[in-house]
C-alpha cells in the first residue's frame, strides 16, 4: 500500500476537521472524509504547508527524535546551513558545530563548506551543459518532488549534481570509518533538518537506491538544548574576525533563496521562491519561455530553507542574518572556499553526480485505459457543471472539481454536495447545458447561468 | 471525429486579458495529464495551446479553443474574431512579428509563436479572412494507442 513514503502524516485522534489544511494544500492532496484529514500519498509533495497551518497540531512530521543516536557507535551531526540562521548575529557557524557535538554528537561536518563545493561543480556543469535550459537547482526535494509529479516533462531540467548533504555523508562515512576503524554501518549521519520534506529524501531518496543520511532531527527540536549547550559556558576563544575565516561565503548562501545565484556571480540565473511563484516559473520553463536562462533556484519555502516549516526564527530575520553575513563576507574580501581546482579535478571524475536516474511520477491517471479515461473525464466535467462552483470545501474535497473527480473515482458521493441537497430541496438546479458542449464562461455569464431557475 | 467516444471542451480566450493569459494552455494541460497522456505529447499540445492562445490575447478580439480529445489524437481548434493575417506565409516566418513594444516588454513578440505551433503539431492547418479573423487547427496523434 505504502508506495510513496511520506514525512508528514494525520493524528487522526487530534484532527478535529477543519479543513484548513485542505485550503492550504497546493496539489490537492488532502479530503477530508467524517470529519478527519487524510492524504492522497500520490499527490502529496510533501511541501509542509499543512503542517503549518493546522492549529490543532495534527500534522505530524516524522522527523527522528534525538534518541536515534544511541542506535550508532559514532555519530555525525550534518547541520543544513538554514541552522545557522536560527541565533543572534554574534553566534558564528563554529560556536553551533561545537554546541552540537556538546549534545553528544561524536563529531560534526560544516556543510555549507561542502555546499560551496557543490556551487563550484554547479558552475563547472553550466559551462560545458548543452541540455534543455534552464537547469533547475535540486537543493529542495519538494521542488523535485513537484516537477516529478506535475512538470514530468521537465525532469531532464533537475541538477545532475549530487546535494551537499549526501556528498557529506557519503564522504564524512569513509573518512572515519578508516580513522577509527569502524564498519561504515557503524556511524551514523544525522541531518539537522529546516523541514519535513528532507526525511523523505532520506528514507525514499527520488533517484537512488538508498540515501547516506541516517536519520533526520529538526531544528525546532534541537533548537532549546543547542542553545543551552551554546550557553553552557566555554564559548570558544577566539576572535570574531577568526570565526568568520572559517566561514564558506558560496556555501552559506544554501540558506536562503538565490543565495547560489549571487554567491556564484550568475548572470542567467534566477530564484525563486514560495509554491504559487514557483508554478507560475515552471509553466514559463514548460512553454520553453525560458531558454535563455542557465539556472534557476527554487525553493518551496518562501526565503528558501531559512523560511522551512521546523525553523524556529522568524524566515524574514533569518534571511537578513544570512543576507547580512554574505555581505560582511564579501566587504571583508573573506574568501574561505573550497580549492577550485581540486572540484575541477573531482568533477572531471564525476564525483559530484548523483548515481540512479530521476523519474517523472506523473498522477495516476483517471484510467489506465485510455478511452475509459477519456470518458471519465468527461464524466467529471459533466459532473462539475452541474455543481455550484463556489469551492466551499464543505463536501470535504478542496475544490468542486476536485468533487466532481473523486464521485468519478467512487471516493464521494453526489449526496456529499451539502449545497446542491439544500437547493435541489429549494428548487434550484443547475442543469448540465445538453448536449454537454462546455464552456469557460466569464464571471458575468457564470453568474447569469447560476441564477438560471426552472 | 467521433464526439461520442471523445471529450470536447470549449474555452474562451479575451483579447488584451494579459491577467488570465495562459490558464487555459495550463487547464488543458491538466486535463491530459489527468487522462494520463504522455508527457511529452502533453508538452507539445500545451506549447501549441498556449502560442495560439497568446496570440488571441494578443492581437484579436476574443476567440475560442476547442479542446478535442479521442483515443487517438488531441485536436484543438483555434478560431478568433480579429484583425486576421494579411500574409500568412510571411506570419509564418520564424522571427516575422508585429508586436508592439510593450508587448515586447513583456517577453513576447519573437515571431516564435506560429512556426513552434507548426513543429509541435502533427497536422498543421491556418486560414484567415483580413479584418474578420482567424482560424487555426491542429492535431496531435497519440500513436502508441494505435499499436
Ligand atoms: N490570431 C492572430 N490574429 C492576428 N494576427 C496574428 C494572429 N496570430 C499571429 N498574428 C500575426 O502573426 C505574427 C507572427 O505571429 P507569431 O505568434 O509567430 O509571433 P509573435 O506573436 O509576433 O511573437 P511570439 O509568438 O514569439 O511572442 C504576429 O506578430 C501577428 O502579426
Ligand atoms: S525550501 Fe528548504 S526548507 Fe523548504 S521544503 Fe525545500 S528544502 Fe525544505
Ligand atoms: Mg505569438
Amino acid at each position: 500500500m505504502n508506495r510513496y513514503y511520506h514525512s508528514v502524516k494525520v493524528d487522526p485522534t487530534k484532527c478535529n476537521g477543519r479543513m484548513k489544511c485542505m485550503r492550504v494544500c497546493p496539489t490537492q492532496a488532502i479530503r477530508v472524509r467524517d470529519g478527519v484529514a487524510s492524504i492522497l500519498e500520490d499527490k502529496c509533495i510533501d511541501c509542509g504547508e499543512c503542517l503549518t497551518e493546522c492549529p490543532e497540531g495534527a500534522i505530524v512530521a516524522l522527523t527522528d527524535p534525538v534518541g536515534e543516536l544511541s542506535k550508532f557507535k559514532y555519530t555525525v551531526a550534518i547541520p543544513s546551513p538554514a541552522l545557522y540562521a536560527q541565533f543572534g548575529r554574534q553566534i558564528l557557524p563554529d560556536e553551533i558545530l561545537a554546541g552540537l557535538k556538546d549534545l553528544g554528537f561524536s563529531d560534526t561536518v560544516d556543510l555549507a563548506f561542502l555546499c560551496g563545493e557543490v556551487s563550484f561543480a554547479i558552475q563547472e556543469h553550466l559551462r560545458e551543459y548543452e541540455g534543455p535550459k534552464p537547469i533547475v537547482s535540486n537543493a529542495c526535494p519538494t521542488v523535485v518532488r513537484l516537477i516529478q509529479v506535475k512538470y514530468p516533462s521537465l525532469v531532464d531540467h533537475i541538477s545532475p549534481i549530487d546535494i551537499p548533504r549526501e556528498l557529506a555523508a557519503r564522504e564524512i562515512k569513509k573518512a572515519k570509518a578508516k580513522e577509527h576503524g569502524l564498519d561504515e554501518r557503524e556511524i551514523g549521519a544525522f541531518y539537522i533538518t529546516p523541514c519535513p520534506v528532507k526525511m523523505i529524501s532520506i528514507k525514499q531518496p527520488a533517484e537512488k537506491e538508498k540515501s547516506y543520511l541516517d536519520g533526520a532531527i529538526s531544528i525546532t527540536d534541537i533548537y532549546g538544548p543547542l542553545l543551552s549547550a551554546m550557553d553552557g559556558g566555554k564559548r570558544k576563544e577566539r576572535s570574531y574576525r577568526k570565526a568568520l575565516e572559517d566561514i564558506c561565503i558560496l556555501g552559506i548562501g544554501w540558506a536562503i533563496v538565490g543565495g547560489i545565484c549571487r554567491t556564484l556571480r550568475l548572470k542567467n540565473s534566477l530564484a525563486v521562491s514560495g509554491l504559487t511563484e514557483i508554478l507560475e516559473v515552471f509553466d514559463d520553463i514548460e512553454r520553453g519561455k525560458m531558454r535563455h536562462i542557465d539556472f534557476a533556484e527554487a525553493y518551496s519555502c518562501w526565503q528558501g530553507c531559512v523560511g522551512g516549516s521546523l525553523t524556529v526564527e522568524n524566515r524574514y530575520v533569518s534571511y537578513n542574518k544570512i543576507l547580512k553575513l554574505i555581505e560582511t563576507l564579501e566587504f571583508e574580501e573573506i574568501k574561505a572556499c573550497p580549492d577550485i581546482r581540486e572540484v575541477r579535478k573531482r568533477y572531471a571524475q564525476k564525483y559530484f553526480f548523483r548515481t540512479g536516474i530521476l523519474e517523472p511520477r506523473p498522477l495516476k491517471p483517471l484510467d489506465t485505459d485510455l478511452a475509459r479515461a477519456i470518458q471519465k473525464r468527461k464524466e467529471k466535467q459533466e459532473i462539475f457543471e452541474t455543481l455550484p462552483q463556489i469551492d466551499c470545501g464543505a463536501c470535504g474535497s478542496p475544490t468542486c472539481l476536485t468533487f466532481a473527480e473523486d464521485v468519478v473515482t467512487g471516493t464521494a458521493e453526489l449526496s456529499d454536495c451539502l449545497v446542491m441537497v439544500a437547493q435541489k430541496s429549494a428548487g434550484v438546479s443547475r442543469k448540465p447545458a445538453s448536449p454537454p458542449k462546455i464552456v469557460e464562461l466569464n464571471p458575468p455569464d457564470a453568474k447569469a447561468k447560476n441564477k438560471k431557475v426552472d | 471525429m467521433a464526439e461520442e467516444n471523445g471529450l470536447s471542451q470549449v474555452f474562451e480566450i479575451t483579447g488584451k486579458d494579459f491577467g488570465r493569459a495562459g490558464t487555459i494552455s495550463t487547464k488543458i494541460k491538466e486535463i491530459l495529464q489527468e487522462i494520463g497522456i504522455d508527457s511529452a505529447v502533453i508538452r507539445r499540445a500545451a506549447i501549441a495551446a498556449y502560442e495560439a492562445e497568446m496570440n488571441i490575447v494578443m492581437y484579436a478580439q476574443r476567440g475560442t479553443l476547442t479542446l478535442t480529445l479521442t483515443p487517438t489524437a488531441i485536436r484543438l481548434d483555434v478560431d478568433d474574431e480579429g484583425p486576421g493575417i494579411e500574409d500568412i506565409e510571411l506570419a509564418m516566418q520564424e522571427g516575422f512579428s508585429t508586436a508592439t513594444d510593450e508587448m515586447r516588454e513583456m517577453g513576447f513578440g519573437a515571431g516564435m509563436g506560429l512556426p513552434n505551433i507548426r513543429k509541435n503539431s502533427d497536422e498543421f492547418a491556418i486560414s484567415s479572412t483580413p479584418g474578420k479573423g482567424t482560424s487555426i487547427d491542429v492535431v496531435l496523434n497519440l500513436n502508441q494507442v494505435a499499436e
